[in-house]
């Protein structure tokens, strides 16, 4: 067992993309995702692929940090893509092999969804986590959401405890290898045995991390109290989030590549089955 | 007190436990866009029936070491050799590894677990397939060394205080008798009391069960009271390995490396100044009022 | 100076004893502790674990209240029956605290951030708040860290921006409750040098709880602490002179004063209240001379 988890992968820059206003960029990201499956023919898949280049290119993030990201979700993506080869009926068959038939249509819807998989990931990740730092993710969020308190959901208690949870999950992931090792060193075995065995061998685990958590959250909350806080009643922000014209723009960008979408779906050629 | 058969004290152990490192170096993150180099081609041998100090400051790679000893890193190059075996030619049993080579971690009281201070002890030698009589003399045994009173042996470990939770948490370890027993800052973030008694137990345990005992700290002034030998860590390499004496002459080496010397070792450094010299290898206060009370006799006894 | 300044913390004969489980005696953790701060000192108050230094800590920042007695901040009784949450904000307003473990008191995932949290809290303008900050960052040296994540920090680091979050709220008494405990010895030079600089530099009260003789040394006032009482309280060099106090109650002296005791002990006449080598070595240097002259 390693715990070796990057967590919220930021990654540092100065593009457009990482100075527009995160507000912004959920409402892109969302627009993006509609768009995404919108797409139905070859024609607009291609505009996609562009438009996924473009985005690559203006956040200037090195694509092979995004292909390491990609790479966890081979498996994902392979297995959609095969089902949907055998899966998907048309009219060219290629391959007939017993009960296994396979048909061009398959193929191509396959390679379809495998390449909407992609895009949606890799645009969500360079709008979102990748150019935006989870604090400012979070921000973007409580404000969009801060018409809700109206209905009194506790926007404002929602974003802090998501702040909080982010920044506490290496601290806590670093104390869970320290007290996994230590308890190693007292010859704890934690890869072999049974189920109900392995699940036995992770109380001397879960005991001192519950415990931790539950300290840290204690002594957290009495420093909170002590700096004046008081819940989101009254509290100012240090960095107010502004979205300039540009930031108008690039979501109207969207709304027009979704309208490109639908024009080149139009122009036939084979269409996605769903 | 074991003793054999005529009532003379007699080690734990008839052999003695030797762990050697050799050409070992180590990364992590290996591979990775991070990697970072926290040792760098360390040979060393460690054993006998000795206190050893391991020195240097944070990210000198002293906690990567003591947890390479035990096999709870795996060293990216070279070889950990224990009684004459690489400890990772059979993966499998690395459990054995860490029964002979107990390793107590920087503060060892939040990996106490149990529903009592017994059973927790306890864990390690049930881990080691021992009968329920042997792991109570254990136990027992163990609770000795700590010093914890038998009477907080069936109170939960979260009733104890503080300084009870580390002794607790080193019985725990001392209970699997080991050969070789690590501590990494065994007394980070005790007042002076309670060090004195963390260490003072070590040391004593040291003695009795003549085993070595390895303990990492940043702090000279415990290095000088409580052990025989002395390794200084630097940027991942060992600087300096030798008695107290060896060590804390040089000290004008350590102020470099972010080691600080104990204060009267600078004190006999100013004396020598002065004209007063007791000496290159001052580094515990009994140890200067002596040389100091010698040398005043001598200007005595040269003036008479 | 004859001007009488308000202190801004008072504690009057105040006890506390947590409470207990079924039936236990209570024990006192506090007992009828008399105590006054004075507006921009440097106190350490010293004790071993369990001594109460770190309940007094609590008290004087409003987590704890007594049971007898009563703590005053800036001249407002914060014991008294009627005070409000208001009063409690207003105080804590002006009296900050830095806790023992670095990571449990820093709640952002930005430096800057957790820097900005108190002021938000207070409700300034954001422009204030950008400034506030960038200057808190600039008095603890951590402005090249200020959109570092704070777990990749140094104890010590972490520590500091600790600090600049309670200079940003522009606090006029911070307390520092083991604030070195879980440091190495290069992060508690880091954070006692910022400690000592906002004190002599900013004018801000500082109150400095420790078991380290050697950070105790560099305050103007020692409190020293034992089983809830005051037991010694006066400048480093009145405390350190009576190493026999300090090793009954399980605390230790500098070196050089333990030296200086040995030598007092020999027939040398030594003072004892040296906390620096080079002075030490001149005081020891001397007496030997005027020993030897005198044969």
């Amino acid at each position: 067992m390693n715990l070796n988890i990057s967590f919220g992968q930021y990654c540092e820059g100065n593009s457009i993309l990482h100075r527009m206003d995160p507000r912004m960029k959920i409402i892109a990201s969302i627009l993006f995702i509609v768009v995404i499956f919108l797409a139905k023919n070859l024609f607009s898949f291609a505009l996609l692929i562009l438009s996924a280049v473009v985005l690559i290119a203006i956040s200037a993030i090195p694509v092979r940090i995004i292909a390491r990201g990609m790479k966890a979700l081979t498996f994902i993506i392979l297995f959609t893509s095969i089902i949907n080869i055998f899966w998907i009926k048309g009219e060219t068959e290629l391959v007939s092999f017993g009960f296994i038939h396979i048909y061009l249509e398959g193929i191509l819807n396959a390679l379809m969804i495998a390449l909407r998989i992609i895009i949606l990931l890799v645009g969500t990740s360079i709008l979102m986590t990748y150019t935006t730092t989870p604090i400012a993710l979070t921000d973007g969020l409580e404000q969009l959401l801060a018409p809700l308190k109206v209905l009194h959901l506790p926007v404002h208690e929602f974003s802090m405890m998501m702040t909080i949870a982010l920044r506490f999950i290496p601290t806590l992931i670093e104390e869970t290898q320290k007290i996994m090792n230590a308890q190693k060193a007292r010859g704890a075995d934690f890869s072999t045995g049974s189920l109900i065995q392995r699940a036995k061998a992770l109380v001397p685990i879960l005991v001192p991390l519950f415990l931790s958590a539950f300290r840290r959250a204690e002594e957290l909350a009495t420093a909170m109290e002590c700096r004046c806080y008081t819940g989101g009643e009254g509290r100012t922000r240090m960095n107010i989030l502004h979205a300039t014209s540009k930031d108008y723009l690039f979501c109207a960008a969207f709304v027009l590549l979704g309208a490109a979408i639908i024009l080149l779906n139009r122009l036939g050629g084979y269409a996605l089955a769903w | 007190m074991r003793k054999d058969s005529h009532g003379a004290k007699v080690p734990w152990h008839t052999t003695m436990a030797q762990v050697e490192l050799k050409n070992v170096s180590f990364t992590y993150g290996d591979g990775g866009p991070y990697a970072v180099r926290a040792l760098d081609d360390i040979s060393i041998t460690l054993g006998g029936s000795e206190m050893i100090g391991i020195m240097g400051h944070t990210g000198s790679g002293k906690s990567t070491l003591v947890q390479l000893l035990n096999g709870i890193l795996k060293p990216s190059e070279g070889q950990v050799i224990l009684d004459g075996t690489d400890i990772w030619e059979n993966p499998k049993k690395i459990r054995d590894v860490r029964f002979k080579v107990g390793l107590v971690m920087q503060y060892p009281e939040y990996q106490l677990f149990d529903e009592t201070v017994r059973d927790d002890i306890a864990f390690g030698p049930k881990n080691m397939g021992m009968t329920r009589e042997e792991i109570e003399t254990r136990v027992l045994e163990a609770a000795r060394f700590a010093r914890l009173d038998e009477g907080l042996l069936d109170k939960s470990p979260f009733e104890l205080s503080g300084g009870q939770k580390r002794r607790a948490a080193l019985a725990g370890v001392i209970a699997m008798r080991p050969e070789l027993l690590v501590l990494d800052e065994p007394a980070a973030g005790l007042d002076p009391g309670g060090r004195l008694e963390i260490l003072g137990s070590i040391k004593e345990y040291q003695k009795e069960s003549g085993t070595s005992v390895i303990i990492v700290s940043h702090s000279m002034e415990d290095m000088a009271m409580y052990c025989d030998r002395v390794i200084v860590m630097a940027s991942g390499r060992i600087m300096m390995d030798g008695t107290c004496a060896d060590v804390f002459s040089q000290y004008d080496e350590l102020l470099p490396v972010g080691l600080d010397v104990p204060q009267i070792t600078h004190v006999a450094a100013a004396l020598a100044k002065r004209g007063v010299d007791i000496g290159k290898d001052i580094y515990t206060v009994k140890y200067a009022a002596a040389r100091l009370s010698e040398y005043a006799e001598e200007v005595r006894r040269r003036e008479s | 100076m004859s001007e009488t300044k308000t202190p801004i913390i008072e504690i009057r004969d105040l006890s506390f004893a947590y409470p207990t489980d079924d039936g236990e005696a209570p024990k006192n953790a506090l007992t009828n502790v008399n105590l006054s701060i004075e507006e921009g000192s440097f106190v350490s108050i010293l004790g071993h674990n369990g001594s109460g230094k770190s309940t007094l800590a609590k008290m004087m920042s409003l987590i704890l209240m007594p049971d007898s007695g009563s703590v005053w901040i800036d001249g407002k009784n914060m014991s008294a029956e009627d005070i409000t949450e208001e009063d409690v904000l207003d105080a804590r307003r002006k009296v900050g605290m830095v806790f023992q473990n670095p990571d449990n008191q820093i709640v952002a995932t930005v430096v800057e951030e957790d820097v900005a949290f108190g002021p938000e809290n207070l409700g300034l303008p954001s422009a204030e708040i950008r400034r506030r900050v960038d200057e808190a960052l600039e008095m603890v040296g951590m402005t090249k860290y200020a959109r570092h994540a704070p777990h990749n920090l140094s104890g010590g680091q972490k520590q500091r921006v600790a600090i600049a979050g309670i200079i940003a709220m522009r606090r006029r008494c911070i307390i520092f409750d083991e604030s070195t405990a879980m440091l190495d010895p290069a992060g508690r030079r880091e954070v006692m040098d910022t400690i000592e600089r906002l004190n002599r530099e900013e004018n801000i009260t500082v109150l400095h709880i420790t078991h380290y003789m050697n950070e105790a040394v560099r305050a103007d006032r020692v409190v020293v602490m034992d089983s809830g009482r005051i037991l010694l309280d006066g400048t480093p060099s009145e405390v350190f002179s009576q190493p026999e106090t300090l090793w009954n109650v399980r605390l230790d002296v500098p070196q050089t004063t333990e030296l200086l005791y040995h030598m007092k002990k020999s027939g040398y006449n030594v003072r004892l209240d040296i906390f620096d080598p080079d002075e030490c070595a001149e005081e020891i240097a001397a007496a030997i001379r005027s020993d030897r002259d005198a044969d």
